[in-house]
């Protein structure tokens, strides 16, 4: 018999009883949806984080001080902390050390980095707590990748020269000048007074912390007027390219660790690299993803059994025209492909609905994360969808297709 | 003579198990040939619908063989009794059993369907087959939309029109009324007349007077056989009216 034939039999079924069909194939849409949109969901939260880190700069290393010493320190681990005498901080000193061409041929640039504790910016009337205060040299620009919108960077003879000027970030621009041009006018920070001469272009919201609220200073102007002329809180590293950045690790390290004096393990600083960051962040948000998709998946699971469910009623209530098909002639196939085909047009009916309903579910942002359909998931949901007609609908089916005749039409 | 449509042998069907069995038939042998027109009588319980179910292959005998058309349908499997149930038998239901939510002429269609021919031929035979049951101007009515004598029509219809090589009735006026019951009766004398062989099931004497040929069933048994007029001439209520 004709398989078209087949298909005509099972849409007239379905369509027999059009809300029972309709709710049931709810259930996979709801299944199929569910999983896509999750998916999308983990595929842009892991695209944000990957964008956030790259924004921090590329092929940086960011050396801070470490004072728990051994264990857990970014990039080295390492065996127990023996006794040490005295933890060093992160000096002038260490930063000039690291821009040695011998020692160090990896690295492009170094920065390091002092952080101004509560500074307030105040203009005219305006005032504004910056969340980020910093003091550091002009190569910090470029290896944060913090570039300048209006104005000028400051250059290294505004760092020899100690000049009190700053580039701040957009937040802190409209917060004190609103609309007006900052560049040129001075603001007096915790009392002390900055010429602004640039405004950093907008990079947006990192998660909770706003990029753009961030004042940058020559780090001698910094250290003189607000920090003082104590340690370092950061030295920003620049490797030569994103392929030399582990070597650039290992260079810093032997610099530092002579330096500090530091045998074995217990370093009295940690280097967060840039790439370990990001491979260890994809891993987590891979897992994230993963987990999104399981309790999706769950919910394509019940659907499916709300498939059998249904083909089963549907069997009970139809045995006497499954009893009649036969006396006139139907074969075991015939039944057992209807019947299946009916269970597998729900599953893929609600299957591609889903997939028309996360298609419209991930053009709206979730969170402040922007989904981002993944294709693979969608033709993995659609193919489930599909096999799980096949695979809930198959007992069913065999079950109209396995009924005597006599006993089909006796049924009541 | 030829083979004979239908050939019983020592039909034996038991039901149930232990003190609970029953004997529906004991050892029950016929042959019908071609054209014939066969009326089985009996009580209610003496074995008849029984006898009925296993000639349309519905059901299984305990023991016992049977032929249609030469075949031995104990040795055929599952797909070829369905073939044989779609091409060489034609069944009428007491109670129609015409799918419902479905038009006359899809039901009527649906052996062709399941018989595979093609679309167009299906349409052409399905409509002349309802014709011939006069029907021809509701066949878009759908089986709850028709009376029970119409619906009765559209399932002699729909057994006729793989052109069988047997009808069976299983009391095909059971649950009609007198005008309807004469409709039936006349499309199936007509048919007779044609050259069908038919085998039917009644309990009424009026239906079994329409038979060239009266078997009667007692407790599972053949007790009477009786022909009321040869199997290759016209049945005899056409018969009489011709005279």
């Amino acid at each position: 018999m004709n398989p078209f034939e087949i298909v005509r039999f099972a849409l007239r079924g379905l369509l027999a009883n059009k809300m029972r069909s309709a709710l049931t194939m709810l259930g996979i849409l709801i299944g199929v949806s569910a999983v896509i949109m999750l998916v999308a969901v983990g595929e842009g939260a892991s695209r944000s984080i990957q964008q956030n880190i790259q924004r921090l700069g590329a092929n940086t290393l960011t050396v801070s001080p470490s004072f728990a010493g051994g264990g857990g320190g970014g990039a080295r681990g390492g065996g127990d902390a023996g006794p040490r005498t005295q933890a060093r901080r992160l000096t002038l000193d260490d930063a000039r050390a690291l821009t040695d061409r011998t020692l160090a041929p990896s690295v492009k640039s170094v920065s390091p980095v002092v952080t101004a504790p509560s500074a307030t910016a105040a203009y005219g009337a305006a005032s504004h707590a910056i969340a980020q205060f910093v003091g550091t040299y002009p190569s910090y620009f470029e290896a944060v990748n913090k570039p300048v919108d209006q104005g000028t960077y400051f250059f290294n003879d505004d760092v020899q020269a100690a000049r009190k000027v700053v580039v701040i970030g957009r937040t802190v621009a409209e917060a004190l000048f609103g609309s007006a041009d900052p560049v040129g006018e001075r603001i007096s920070v915790s009392g002390v007074p900055f010429t602004v001469v640039g405004v950093l272009k907008e990079t947006g919201s990192t998660g909770t912390q706003d990029a753009d609220d961030v004042a940058i200073a020559p780090l001698p102007a910094v250290q003189q007027s607000l920090s003082g002329f104590g340690p370092l809180n950061q030295i920003v590293v620049q490797a030569t390219g994103a392929d030399t950045t582990t070597a650039a690790q290992a260079e810093v390290t032997a610099v530092l660790d002579q330096r500090h004096g530091v045998t074995g393990g217990a370093a009295d600083y940690r280097i967060l690299n840039q790439a370990t960051l990001q491979e260890t962040v994809s891993q987590a948000t891979g897992t994230f993803t993963v987990l999104l998709a399981a309790v999706a998946a769950i919910s394509l699971l019940v659907g499916g059994i709300g498939i059998t469910n249904i083909m089963l009623v549907t069997v009970t209530e139809r045995t006497r025209e499954i009893g009649i098909r036969k006396a006139i002639g139907a074969s075991r196939g015939a039944i057992l492909g209807q019947f299946l085909l009916e269970a597998t047009l729900l599953s893929l009916a609600g299957g591609v609905a889903g997939v028309l309903l996360a298609f419209a579910g991930t053009r709206f942002s979730v969170a402040g994360i922007q989904p981002v359909l993944v294709p693979s998931s969608v033709v993995l949901a659609l193919g489930v969808s599909v096999g799980i007609g096949l695979f809930f609908g198959s007992y069913p089916a065999d079950r109209a297709a396995k009924l005597r005749p006599i006993q089909a039409l006796r049924h009541e | 003579m030829t083979v004979p449509v239908l050939r019983v042998r020592d039909l034996v069907k038991e039901y149930g198990e232990g003190d609970a069995k029953v004997r529906a038939l004991r050892g029950v042998s016929l042959d019908v040939h071609k054209g014939d027109y066969v009326a089985i009588m009996g009580a209610s319980g003496s074995g008849k619908s029984t006898l009925m179910n296993i000639l349309g292959c519905l059901d299984i005998p305990t023991s016992g063989s049977y032929q249609i058309d030469g075949a031995d349908v104990g040795r055929l499997n599952e797909h070829q009794l369905a073939l044989l149930r779609n091409r060489r038998v034609g069944f009428v239901f007491q109670s129609f059993n015409l799918i419902p939510r479905m038009s006359a002429l899809a039901n009527v269609e649906l052996p062709l369907v399941y018989g595979g021919v093609r679309q167009a031929e299906r349409r052409a035979r399905a409509l002349a087959a309802l014709e011939q049951v006069g029907l021809a101007e509701r066949v878009h009515h759908e089986p709850n939309q028709l009376s029970g004598g119409q619906q009765q029509r559209v399932a002699v219809a729909r057994a006729l029109v793989t052109a069988p090589a047997l009808l069976l009735a299983d009391e095909p006026t059971g649950n009609l009324d007198t005008a309807s019951t004469d409709d039936v009766l006349r499309i199936l004398d007509g048919l007779s007349a044609a050259g069908r062989t038919i085998v039917l099931i009644t309990h009424e004497d009026d239906v079994a007077a329409h038979a060239k040929r009266v078997v009667r069933l007692v407790d599972g048994q053949i007790v009477e056989d009786r022909r009321q007029a040869p199997p290759d001439g016209p049945p005899p209520r056409l018969a009489e009216a011709a005279r």
